[in-house]
């Protein structure tokens, strides 16, 4: 179980102070009582301070002076937020969606339920002939499409909730 | 030159039309930045003309910084877009974590390469030169963590990954630099000791 590999990720935890405090204690007491553990430690250490004690290249000495240079002659772009109509993107997402429940209602009344009674909203889907409707299959691709966008939409707005909830820890 | 400002600050005030002020930003940051778009395009003349593209487009998209996450998170964008498109125009490699070209590579240096890396060199130069000879990924969160001084979580954030992965990722690149080190630079590495 104790493989090298094994043992220098608990130590790197360690080192990094990101280990449990049960972790923290249970490495303290290999670190008094193991040699191999010793020795892969101290190894460890000296790579953390070597990296720590390390800086940062430094370009040119007129680098700055270039950038500044540069940046005289430009203008400050205007922020993205400021023309872009937010409502615009809501009127398209509302569009997509109202297609996607059409959809949805369109797939659910194609359904062929048994063992139950009919109700009033089978009874009135029935009526409808959808097949004059979709039976184009220019239709239907792009009724596809607009379920793949559907879920291209969501799945954005759950990667934003989840950035956020990132930014809030 | 304000440079007892914070960063927000600073940007307020090129915001309101001090372009000068900008200049607090660029000599806060070009190390930063010029170290993280050397690890990428491995280069010293091709890193300082980068790190200039980044500088100007993020004076010029200033007005889109909102503010709410670090300065250094949203420079770190501009950096990884910059150099890879950087990259792309080169028609250059651009290193993945699992490239075992890079390792090949590396390990298949001629020898008067490795005779001229073993020469007596500054504990910083041997460290810079071994982070050099790792592959791009490693390099990255490596310069982030202990040069950028992230944390692990700001370099999870800054490379919009979650934190595990981010501890595994920095684990595996200290070992291959660890391997590197000792490979290359086993004269220094004792050394050390």
């Amino acid at each position: 179980m104790n493989t090298q590999h094994n043992i220098e990720e608990r130590l790197w935890n360690y080192i990094d102070n990101v280990s449990s405090t049960e972790e923290k204690s249970v490495i303290e007491k290999l670190l008094q009582s193991d040699a191999e553990w010793k020795v892969k430690y101290s190894e460890l250490l000296q790579v953390n301070e070597v990296l720590q004690s390390s800086e940062l290249e430094a370009p040119s000495l007129r680098f700055s002076k270039n950038v500044m240079e540069q940046i005289s002659k430009l203008h400050i772009a205007p922020a993205t937020k400021s023309y872009i109509n937010k409502k615009i993107i809501w009127g398209i997402g509302f569009f997509f969606i109202t297609m996607l429940v059409g959809f949805l209602i369109y797939g659910f009344g194609q359904m062929t339920f048994t063992g139950g009674e009919e109700t009033t909203i089978t009874k009135n889907l029935n009526k409808v002939d959808f097949s004059k409707i979709f039976s184009n299959s220019w239709v239907n691709v792009f009724m596809m499409i607009n379920v793949v966008i559907g879920l291209v939409l969501l799945d954005n707005y759950l990667s934003n909730k989840r950035k956020d909830f990132r930014k809030q820890l | 030159m304000p440079t007892g400002l914070n960063d927000n600050e600073i940007i307020s005030k090129v915001l309101s039309g001090d372009y000068q002020a900008y200049a607090g930003l660029v000599n806060r940051y070009q190390n930063y930045v010029f170290t993280l778009t050397l690890r990428m395009v491995k280069n010293r003349e091709d890193a300082e003309e980068v790190a200039q593209d980044v500088f100007i487009k993020a004076y010029k998209y200033l007005a889109d910084f909102r503010g709410t996450a670090k300065f250094t998170t949203w420079l770190y964008t501009i950096v990884n877009n910059t150099s890879i498109s950087f990259l792309r125009k080169k028609k250059l490699d651009i290193h993945s974590l699992d490239n075992e070209k890079v390792f090949e590579a590396a390990d298949s240096m001629d020898s008067g390469m490795r005779a001229n890396m073993v020469e007596q060199k500054s504990k910083l130069a041997m460290v810079n030169d071994a982070i050099n000879l790792l592959n791009a990924d490693d390099a990255q969160i490596i310069t982030l963590f202990y040069k950028a001084e992230q944390s692990l979580e700001e370099t999870a954030q800054i490379l919009g990954i979650e934190t595990n992965a981010a501890k595994v990722r920095l684990h595996r690149a200290r070992t291959r630099l660890k391997e590197k080190m000792e490979t290359y630079f086993a004269e220094e590495v004792r050394d050390l000791n």
